[in-house]
């Protein structure tokens, strides 16, 4: 029977199934972070159980590490103290850590695809709900809770409802000045922040099989903004491409075998799906934020909502974002004054996101009065920036060229919003108090728009700042 | 088998009202600079509740009719947002017992089937009414049945459904996995074993 990638890497994963209706499925990757998963060992240790299989974990630091100051022992000291337990805890049980400086260490989602750990056909799982990055590879990438990471940590398995499969095709060749993240906005704002429940989400078509692979990881790792447990992309010579010379993968014929193997997971071109979504790449445009939610989106060239023109719970919700935004109704989004730029997170803070907007800002200068933050997402993506001369050309445009890490995505660190400031940003989440100042306002968009907005002091339209028609 | 069974709940009730309530506003990031769950109870909702310089918004879960609320009613999308089981842990501390929402975030839900916390789904117009009664009488009794999957309240009762999965879990004393998980040793190792997945040490 024709099955899709889903399918095939739950079947193949099954151990069996759970009294309650559930099934406990095998986890190939599982990666760990200093915020959600030292709390799991300490479960651990209270049932005095070992890790089943410490070689399939691999711990990083990246929520709460400064990206100005790395120098152990950390300023903060619960900082200190959570990377401590943490080191602890993998050395104690023998599970590989890429500490700080050691040149592996970055954000989870980037270490892992990175370093090669990622592989079509895996089951991946992290304390971390971006883990659905990880399927841009074909993959059934999860984040789970601090409970089901000492399960995976004691059992290298998890307890799980199947998921539907909803194919959201996207066809044809985007703009100018539009990319993954565009698209990533644009399918949210279509389908909803909860419309992808009990769903995993194929991106599939034209566009998306044009894409590299650091662009269809920035769109699967906003999946889970549109509600949706897990999402991913099939397999294919652009995946195998990027992967062949990672550190984790083999080289030679055993990777000749691999490919063959990951190529099988490729959903069937007469698999069926629960439910089937088209989108055509020309009605997507640079796509920005104006509430508190990844769906509450419009294209630079549009206005924001009028709740007089609504009613009932919608125009409370729309109102209310407004007004946690100080953002007037009914008004171009354009021309929007920022404070704060930020560049960086799981989302887009890759070598090609520094990349490409490096290009673009190449003689340029951060408008007086915003302060600019490029972040790359690990050690790796910093070193490859700088031997590319990236970081010069962003301190030279004004931009501070910062150490890796999560950095203002999640503010555990000391990078944050005061006050009410207004970030343009790079990362995933716009919610309020997100960036670490309980009234600081997040406007989401691309880099290239993060820069647009940075150079202008204002959210602005990249095609007209970059000539980029 | 690994606690106690949840059949039903008790308590009173509180609205929280609101679509797409986040894990972010359950719970601020800054409060998951911690090693361990157990202070989270007072940092539940805490940027909705308290100011900047930390004196009360006067939110509802601090009205003193409040006090002791032990079942929170929301509205859609419930727990969007991050997989931080943080924000049912700290719901648990501050002493929340179930949700009833429209709907759920997954990764919350699962988070919250694993403590023992029930997610329980009830249509808009019965959500409605609840909160209207618990207004006009903060100490009215709520019981939720996960058995018969009904909820009473100051008698009237409405019909309420729970994932099929989690509510078997909760009936069996089964919410938490890991004891059957752990079961299957030799089938886990046959699994791996077949996908190529060697532990450490093994080939
Ligand atoms: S960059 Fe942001 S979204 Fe990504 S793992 Fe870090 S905190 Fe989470």
């Amino acid at each position: 029977m024709a099955k899709n990638l889903f399918q095939k890497v739950w079947d193949d994963h099954v151990v069996g199934q759970l009294d309650s209706g559930q099934y406990q499925i095998f986890i190939a990757l599982h990666l760990i972070h200093e915020v959600t998963s030292p709390q799991a060992f300490g479960m651990l240790k209270d049932k005095g159980l070992p890790v089943a299989y410490p070689d399939r974990t691999f711990a990083t630091v990246d929520h709460i590490i400064p990206t100005d100051d790395q120098r152990r022992p950390l300023a903060d000291e619960m900082a200190e103290k959570m990377i401590q337990v943490l080191a602890d805890a993998t050395d104690e049980h023998q599970v590989e850590f890429f500490a700080p400086q050691s040149g592996s260490q970055g954000i989870v989602h980037v270490v892992g695809p990175e370093l090669g750990l990622t592989q079509p056909g895996m089951t991946i799982c992290c304390g971390d709900s971006h883990t659905s990055t990880h399927g841009a590879f074909g993959t059934i990438a999860l984040g789970i809770g601090t409970s089901q990471v000492r399960d995976v940590l004691a059992t290298q398995t998890l307890a799980m409802d199947p998921l539907k499969v909803r194919c959201i095709k996207v066809e044809g060749e985007l703009r100018p000045g539009v990319g993954a993240k565009d698209v990533i906005l644009h399918i949210i704002r279509v389908l909803g922040v909860n419309g992808g429940v009990g769903y995993a989400y194929e991106y599939a078509g034209s566009t998306i099989e044009s894409m590299t692979m650091e662009e269809r990881m920035t769109l699967c790792n906003m999946s889970i903004e549109g509600g949706a447990r897990c999402g991913y992309i099939n397999p294919d010579k652009t995946t195998f491409d990027f992967l062949k010379g990672t550190e984790r993968v083999p080289s030679g014929q055993g990777f000749e075998l691999l490919t063959e193997k990951w190529q099988s997971y490729a959903s069937d071109a007469d698999a069926i799906y629960d439910d089937e979504v088209v989108i055509s790449a020309s009605d997507i445009g640079p796509t920005v934020t104006w509430g508190i939610t990844p769906a509450q989106a419009i294209t630079i060239d549009e206005s924001t909502p009028d709740p007089t023109q609504m009613e009932g719970l919608d125009k409370s919700l729309v109102d209310d974002a407004l007004k946690y935004m100080q953002i007037p109704a009914n008004t171009p989004i354009k021309g929007t004054p920022i404070d704060v730029a930020f560049l960086g997170s799981c989302t887009n803070g890759r070598l090609s996101d520094f990349k490409k907007v490096a290009e673009l800002i190449k003689g340029m200068k951060v408008s007086d009065g915003v302060k600019a933050l490029a972040v790359p997402g690990s050690e790796k993506v910093d070193v490859a920036a700088r031997e590319l001369g990236l970081n010069k050309v962003f301190t030279d445009a004004g931009f501070e060229w910062r150490k890796a890490g999560c950095s203002m995505c999640l503010a555990m660190n000391p990078d944050k919003l005061i006050g009410n400031e207004i970030c343009a940003s790079s990362s995933n989440r716009n919610f309020v108090g997100r960036q670490g100042s309980p009234t600081g306002r997040t406007v989401l968009m691309s880099p290239m728009m993060v820069a647009a907005a940075a150079i202008k002091g204002e959210i602005a339209d990249a095609r007209e700042v970059f000539g980029l028609e | 088998m690994t606690g106690q069974e949840v059949t039903k709940i008790v308590g009173k009730g509180v609205y929280v009202a609101g679509n797409d309530i986040d894990t972010d506003r359950i719970i601020p990031a800054r409060f998951l600079k911690c090693v361990t769950f157990d202070e989270l109870g007072p940092a539940l909702f805490y940027d909705e509740r308290f100011d900047i310089e930390g004196n009360s918004k006067d939110h509802v879960l601090d009205k003193p009719e409040h006090e002791g609320a032990g079942i929170l009613i929301s509205d859609v999308n419930f727990g969007c947002g991050s997989s931080r089981e943080h924000a049912p842990q700290a719901l648990k501390k501050f002493g929340i017992k179930a949700v009833i929402a429209e709907s759920f975030a997954e990764i919350f839900h699962g988070n919250c089937t694993t403590l023992g916390i029930p997610c329980v789904v009830m249509q808009k117009q019965d959500r409605e009414k609840m909160a209207a009664l618990i207004e006009s009488d903060p100490e009215a009794e709520i019981i939720i049945d996960v058995e018969e999957l009904q909820v009473v309240c100051a008698n009237n009762s409405f019909s309420i459904s729970i994932k099929p999965s989690a509510r078997e879990a909760f009936i069996t004393a089964a919410y938490d996995p890991l004891d059957t998980l752990l079961v299957a040793k030799d089938k886990i190792e046959e699994t791996a074993r077949r996908l190529g997945y060697s532990s450490r040490g093994e080939s």
